[in-house]
């Protein structure tokens, strides 16, 4: 079987984000570029934050999907340019969304509470439960709730 | 040992020393969010340590790693200035403190790896870029807090003021100059430090002013740490507790 990058950006398209499980480490856009050589696949990712620990889960949960299709698997890191939360998939927004956390937004705060859509919402932390989540509450219905922020 | 190496220990020892530091607030803070919120700088300024002192390893070329130069070395090699290495109060729970030394050195810490980031050393301005998206967030949390303790009760403003008088002294040995800079500055790798005098100045008094705070006059400035000339007897009793699994289990991995 040749395998081409399109199989590897789809294999990788099931690989969850170790943190956030709705999300595919595509979706949460951290997979940089794909390419196949020889037979071997080498993806290189880039970190979300510095000292994220999900960052070593996801290169394991790579080459393991990856060789569990038969595939050799290299994974390396490329820190420049940087991550941004632009860098996420429209689907993987509304994925987060539907999870029950605010997808990230450029004006800095979520737009609305994702459990009740109200727009009252108050900050309560910039940091939260992991390095990409800030803490909010909705004035409406009073539900605490994760936000992604942005970066 | 080069300049470069010696350049990159300062970026990676200011981040790990501080780290730790803060890391020690971790399950004790004073309310839920605020242990939250410094776990989760500590563990930024973790990862930060990771990227510079891989890279510090690699220029040395002895095969040292980043754990190497983390765990295995003792104080008088370590290049972090004074300030994050004093302890986070007489109990080691002092939150005024804590937050004042955060403020005094994110303040720095923000126009540094902005010039940084603009580096003729790509793997430096690399690190750089992605560690000062990390502490834009630092500097906002921690100038707010000063902010809300220094202009809140009589008791939390005096508090304030105490850590702002004792730390004062140590607050600028970032801005001070030596030949590592000069060469650094030679090669385009990094400004003086002494270039972001302004900048430090102008959040500083800012921030200050804003907090109903007043910064000592005495220009006095405590040196060493940068230089590794002369570390406070504090940053051995903490290398003891950092250090401890590697020095007694050498080798040892997760």
């Amino acid at each position: 079987m040749v395998v081409s990058s399109a199989d590897i950006w789809s294999w990788l398209e099931t690989v969850p984000d170790p943190e956030i499980p709705v999300l595919s480490v595509v979706d949460l856009g951290v997979v940089r570029d794909v390419s196949v050589h020889d037979g071997k696949a080498r993806v290189t990712i880039t970190p979300t934050y510095t000292g994220c620990p999900a960052m070593r889960v996801i290169e394991g949960a790579i080459t393991e999907a990856l060789e569990d299709q038969g595939i050799a698997t290299e994974v390396q890191t490329q820190l420049a340019p940087p991550w941004t939360t632009d860098w996420m998939t429209p689907k993987g927004k509304a994925q987060l969304e539907s999870y029950g956390i605010a997808p990230p937004r450029a004006a800095g705060g979520p737009e609305r509470c994702p459990r009740c859509r109200s727009e009252s919402l108050a900050k309560v932390s910039q940091f939260g439960s992991t390095p990409c989540k800030a803490q909010w509450r909705c004035e409406d219905c009073l539900e605490p709730f994760d936000y992604f922020k942005c970066i | 040992m080069s300049s470069l190496f010696e350049f990159l220990l300062r970026q990676g020892d200011n981040a790990l020393v501080l780290g730790h530091r803060v890391s020690e607030w971790c399950g004790h803070g004073p309310v839920l969010e605020e242990d939250i919120a410094l776990a989760n700088t500590a563990l930024d300024l973790i990862g930060q340590t990771q990227l510079w002192l891989e890279l510090a390893g690699e220029v040395e070329g002895a095969g040292r790693t980043a754990d190497d130069l983390a765990y295995l070395r003792d104080a008088w090699d370590f290049r972090n200035v004074l300030m994050v290495e004093l302890p986070n109060g007489e109990n080691g729970r002092d939150y005024a403190r804590t937050m004042m030394r955060q403020f005094l050195f994110d303040a720095f810490q923000v126009p540094w790896l902005d010039a940084l980031s603009g580096s003729s050393d790509a793997r430096v301005a690399g690190i750089a870029t992605k560690s000062a998206k990390e502490t834009r967030y630092h500097l906002e949390r921690s100038r707010e807090t000063v902010i809300a303790l220094g202009d809140g009760t009589e008791e939390s403003h005096d508090r304030m003021q105490s850590a702002l008088d004792l730390l004062w002294p140590y607050a600028r040995e970032v801005l001070q100059v030596d030949g590592v800079d000069e060469d650094m500055a030679r090669d385009g790798i990094a400004p003086l430090p002494s270039e972001m005098s302004e900048a430090w100045e102008a959040e500083v008094h800012a921030t200050l002013g804003a907090a109903c705070l007043q910064a000592p006059e005495d220009p006095f400035v405590h040196k060493g740490g940068r230089t590794g000339a002369r570390h406070t007897e504090h940053l051995g009793h903490m290398l003891a507790t950092m250090q401890v699994l590697q020095r007694s289990y050498r080798g040892q991995v997760w």
